[in-house]
């Protein structure tokens, strides 16, 4: 019998699964848009950063309370991203996706040098009204502001979900996301949806800047939380919400369980890649993700 | 009514597909649009519906209106407002959703929710095997099944007029008597008004009050469908029956008469 010690893996688990549906509220906003309109959104992690620093910019330059910064930061993500959906991505529907991709991806790059030259280099800090006193609960020690992102994360997806799953609005989206010819033909006015969607994930990417950028501190390096969404992606399925839990979590716990242990013995740096090793296993594996729909063919 | 008027419709900017194509879909009244493959039915009714911008076609003579009312420069979802709402071909449902959001989505036109709930009632009602599989995703139904539900989804927008494409396309005939059987009472019923494109001459004459034949584009023959029934160049392109009105064998078919062109 292997001797582990319970109480560290514990913690480490839970502190996965904190994490973990911090990455799932970040997916969830390329679950949105790849549901809704059927792109992927390359500069999610972006979003998430440039979010991160409207926050940081309002509470630091014009000296508002935390709240009032990050409501600052959710108007202006959905203006931006209705903005970006008006200007660079409406001209692009009916084009190759490969099209759609590489502007997410310019984009991406665009909006880091951006907030480089707007924000400066430095780190900025989001004070959000949580402690750093870590919080006892049983046997585990976790830092408070993860369980409060865990919280603000899981409270949101429940909403998104409900949004998604029951709503004339949500079901008009999902049929959107099905057949936007078919859609048009029932009367949904799929632009207004595609923008919509885009509104959403602004949203979110707003609500993930300000709990990571809180947690993390703002710098362009809080883009790089977007690139952890593709394992937790793959593994959820793309187009489902309750899969974007569910990897979030896998991806979270995978990383924190290689960060305690695999860490030690090869000098770091191991939490960085083994998100990925997975995501390529599951690729091999089951294509469409845990959660994802399967094409439903006729035979 | 519904009427079209010498319209023209041409795709990419130069492919001419209609060449000045008028008809009338009088209200409460079945008519039928028979055509033999690429004779520009589909686009016909795509030109109606406002959806051939999406696929890069363009009405450039002529308009469409509804009770005087033009229908040719709205978007396709504002159409569906107005009261004329497509059923294509080939059942497409939304496959990932269920039967009941289907419906749902059907009538997003809608802003009443007691209407909408009034709505599936009826469509239930109309299509009792729907409520069986009411919570089942869309895309495992069987092919009857699956034209019901997208003639119940586009019943759902409470329309003014239906425009049918092929709803018997690939269909057992059982299924088809059914699903006629509907149409035809929604006709009775609400005083509907139905565009029907059919393949099956027979079937679509049977049904309808009235009839139009199209060929490359544009309409060469129109009249009450009992006159078209006894006409003799539908009975033998058509209906596939000789002069005695017995069922025809091809074996007996000159070759060279095989094909009617009516404009030559």
């Amino acid at each position: 019998m292997l001797d582990l010690p319970w109480r560290f893996v514990a913690i480490l688990f839970a502190n996965g699964v904190l994490v973990g549906s911090m990455y799932a509220l970040i997916a969830l906003g390329f679950v949105l848009i790849y549901k809704a309109t059927d792109a992927i959104n390359f500069a999610q992690g972006e979003f998430v950063m440039f979010a991160g620093f409207l926050a940081a910019g309002a509470t630091h330059e014009a000296g508002f309370p935390w709240w009032i910064s990050a409501l600052l930061s959710v108007a202006g993500m959905i203006v931006f991203a209705f903005g970006l959906e008006r200007i660079v991505l409406r001209p692009l529907i009916g084009r190759p996706v490969l099209a759609v991709i590489m502007a997410t991806l310019g984009l991406g790059f665009v909006l880091r040098g951006v907030a480089t030259m707007a924000f400066g280099g430095g780190t900025q800090t989001i004070p959000l009204p949580v402690s750093n006193a870590p919080v006892f609960i049983g046997p585990l020690i976790l830092p408070p502001i993860e369980l409060v992102g865990a919280g603000v994360s899981l409270a949101f997806l429940g909403v998104f979900g409900w949004f998604f799953l029951k709503s004339r609005v949500g079901v008009a989206m999902r049929a959107v996301a099905d057949s936007q010819q078919v859609a048009m033909a029932m009367g949904i006015n799929v632009r207004r949806y595609f923008a919509l969607a885009w509104a959403m994930a602004g949203v979110v990417s707003a609500l993930g800047g300000v709990l990571w950028g809180g947690m993390l501190g703002v710098d362009n390096q809080l883009a790089l939380v977007g690139l952890k969404v593709f394992p937790v992606m793959i593994l959820g399925g793309l187009d489902s919400i309750v899969g974007a839990v569910v990897g979030g979590i896998i991806v979270g716990v995978v990383e924190s369980l290689s960060a305690g242990f695999l860490d030690p013995l090869v000098g770091g740096g191991t939490k960085d890649f083994v998100p990925y090793l997975l995501m390529i296993a599951v690729l091999m594996v089951r294509p469409e993700g845990i959660f994802g729909r399967r094409r439903i063919e006729r035979i | 009514m519904l009427a079209l008027n010498n319209i023209e419709v041409v795709y990419d900017g130069v492919i001419l597909v209609l060449k000045g194509v008028s008809l009338n879909a009088e209200k409460g009244r079945i008519t039928t649009l028979l055509g033999a493959n690429g004779a520009g039915k589909t686009t016909t009714l795509k030109a109606i519906s406002g959806l051939l911008r999406t696929e890069r076609g363009d009405v450039t003579k002529g308009s469409v209106e509804l009770d005087g009312e033009r229908l040719d420069r709205l978007p396709a979802f504002d159409v569906v407002k107005r009261g004329v709402v497509q059923v294509f071909e080939g059942r497409r449902v939304f496959e990932n959703l269920t039967v009941e959001e289907n419906l749902v989505a059907g009538a997003h036109s809608q802003r009443d929710r007691s209407k909408v709930k009034d709505g599936i009632d009826r469509v239930y009602a109309s299509f009792p095997v729907l409520k069986e599989r009411r919570s089942q995703s869309a895309g495992y139904l069987s092919g009857g099944e699956q034209q019901m539900l997208v003639i119940g989804r586009a019943l759902m927008s409470d329309p003014k007029v239906v425009l049918l494409d092929e709803p018997s396309l690939g269909l057992a005939p059982m299924v088809i008597e059914e699903i006629f059987g509907v149409i035809r009472r929604l006709k009775d019923e609400q005083n509907l008004t139905v565009l029907l494109v059919e393949q099956n001459a027979a079937l679509a004459l049977d049904i309808a009050d009235h009839g139009y034949v199209m060929e490359n584009g544009r309409i060469v023959l129109e009249g009450p469908a009992a006159a078209l029934r006894e006409n003799s160049d539908i009975k033998e392109f058509y209906l596939g029956l000789n002069d005695a009105g017995a069922r025809k064998s091809y074996r007996e078919t000159k070759r060279y008469r095989r094909r009617k062109r009516w404009l030559s």
